[in-house]
């Protein structure tokens, strides 16, 4: 799949496989679900010789868990036996929601925050902006579409605050970037 | 920032302290890349209005007029500090600095940011009036820039513009509600846009920098079309005029600042100033 190969972009030689698949158990340290994997964050992992380089990319420019994951990739892979690795921050292509994993999204619904819904860019070659294309937000709790959003800004950068009409209960949502 | 290598700890006036070696921090960008003198300077303007203005949103946590919104401009300022981070380095590869010694050890004349971020933040329509102007210009700035021919900046850019598109939302429905609440918060809109307006100007000023850039930068006078286009169905619906008075004289570009700059460094900048090199 097209969008899979952009999202998660696992390398080909068995090396540098066995090193992604230890750095992609590193979970997101506000929301303990998600990997980094299933966030579409690690970008890419190289063995060559003994060195392992890795890349991951922020999903908010100022978001303060990038430094968490990358001393917990260092980590598992210093744990695992490897002896040289680097991991470096890459800001392009920009993240976006787009690469979260269907079974991220899910597992995001069973911790109780609701997941991206629709699509985050559409580019043009002029200068227009992404243009977001958000569809109704389902409570993680009942399921019920019928919900409204109390505020654009929530407890991290890349949530937003919902409440539910039917349960009546708040929730936070992931809002498509 | 990453800060390891513990050098020293002592004891100073204000208790124990542990002072480490602050390392750079790990490159942001892909490839090696360092900025040319006149692309670094651009960097730092850039970088510099982010950081003022973030410094200025983070005032208003605790202090703002709901919780939501305390959130809200939390969130903004810390979207502004990765820009600024991002960018302040990229300055810094020209001349070896890294983002906290320009963040923390220049003083005014040395800052290059516009005078409208280092307007203070009033009242809460102020504040406000003041995020409308920025994060419109900062929305059609970054769509531009997302086509530099510097690839640093591009990536900058490309990854800031879908931020600022949310701050450029939430100061917009902002704008609305105040001006179309009540009398009190209709006459505070009303007086925070003709506070601001005399520093519009200077955002869209060309200084010769841009001339010798070419394709790397975005030219400011360029995007004044937009900025009015984008603004023009806001102000009709909220049923503002936009105000028409003096010009501020601006100068902020080539480090001409008013005292208000001063105070807001004093304080941003006191406590790495006291314990150099200090981390927690």
């Amino acid at each position: 799949m097209l969008h899979e190969a952009i999202a998660r972009p696992r390398p080909a030689d068995a090396a540098s496989l066995a090193a992604w698949t230890l750095a992609a158990q590193v979970v997101d340290p506000e929301i303990p679900v998600l990997t980094i994997e299933d966030l579409g964050v690690l970008r890419s992992v190289t063995v060559t010789n003994d060195a392992v380089a890795v890349t991951l990319t922020p999903t908010y420019s100022g978001c303060p868990a990038m430094d968490a994951m990358r001393d917990d990739v260092l980590e598992v892979l210093a744990s695992a036996g490897y002896e040289n690795v680097s991991v470096r921050l890459v800001l392009s292509p920009a993240w976006t929601t787009d690469w979260m994993s269907e079974i991220g999204k899910n597992k995001l619904r069973e911790y109780g925050i609701a997941a991206p819904t629709g699509h985050a860019t559409v580019r043009g070659s002029g200068p227009a902006g992404p243009i977001r294309l958000t569809l109704a937000v389902k409570c993680p709790r009942c399921s019920s579409l019928n919900t409204r959003e109390l505020a654009h800004f929530g407890s991290t950068s890349c949530k937003s605050l919902f409440e539910c009409r039917d349960c009546l209960e708040p929730f936070d949502y992931f809002k498509v970037l | 920032m990453a800060a390891d290598a513990p050098a020293a700890a002592h004891d100073d006036d204000h208790g124990h302290v542990a002072v480490d070696v602050t390392t750079l921090d790990a490159e942001l960008i892909e490839g090696p890349s360092v900025a040319t003198a006149d692309v670094a300077e651009y960097a730092l303007w850039l970088g510099d209005d982010s950081l003022i203005l973030a410094q200025q949103l983070g005032a208003w946590i605790s202090r703002a007029p709901e919780l939501e919104e305390d959130v809200a401009l939390g969130n903004v300022a810390l979207d502004l500090i990765g820009h600024a981070r991002s960018l302040l380095h990229y300055a810094g590869t020209a001349s070896g600095r890294t983002e906290d010694d320009l963040a923390y050890w220049r003083t005014e004349p040395d800052f290059r940011s516009l005078h409208i971020v280092e307007q203070p933040n009033g009242d809460f329509a102020h504040t406000i009036a003041r995020q409308f102007v920025v994060a419109h210009y900062l929305f059609e700035l970054y769509s531009r820039l997302r086509a530099s021919a510097d690839a640093t900046l591009a990536a900058i850019a490309a990854k800031a513009v879908k931020e600022v598109d949310y701050h450029r939302d939430h100061s917009t429905q902002w704008v609305l509600r105040l001006a179309q609440g009540t009398d009190e918060s209709r006459r505070r809109m009303i007086t925070a846009l003709s506070d601001l307006w005399p520093y519009v100007e200077e955002i869209f000023r060309d200084d010769p920098l841009i001339d010798r850039l070419g394709g790397v930068a975005v030219r400011p006078s360029s995007l004044l079309p937009a900025f009015d286009a984008a603004i023009a169905p806001v102000l009709a619906e909220a049923e503002l005029e936009v105000p028409r008075g003096f010009v501020a004289s601006g100068g902020g570009r080539t480090g001409k600042h008013s005292e208000h700059l001063a105070f807001l460094l004093a304080e941003m900048q006191v406590l790495t100033r006291a314990h150099p090199g200090a981390s927690w």
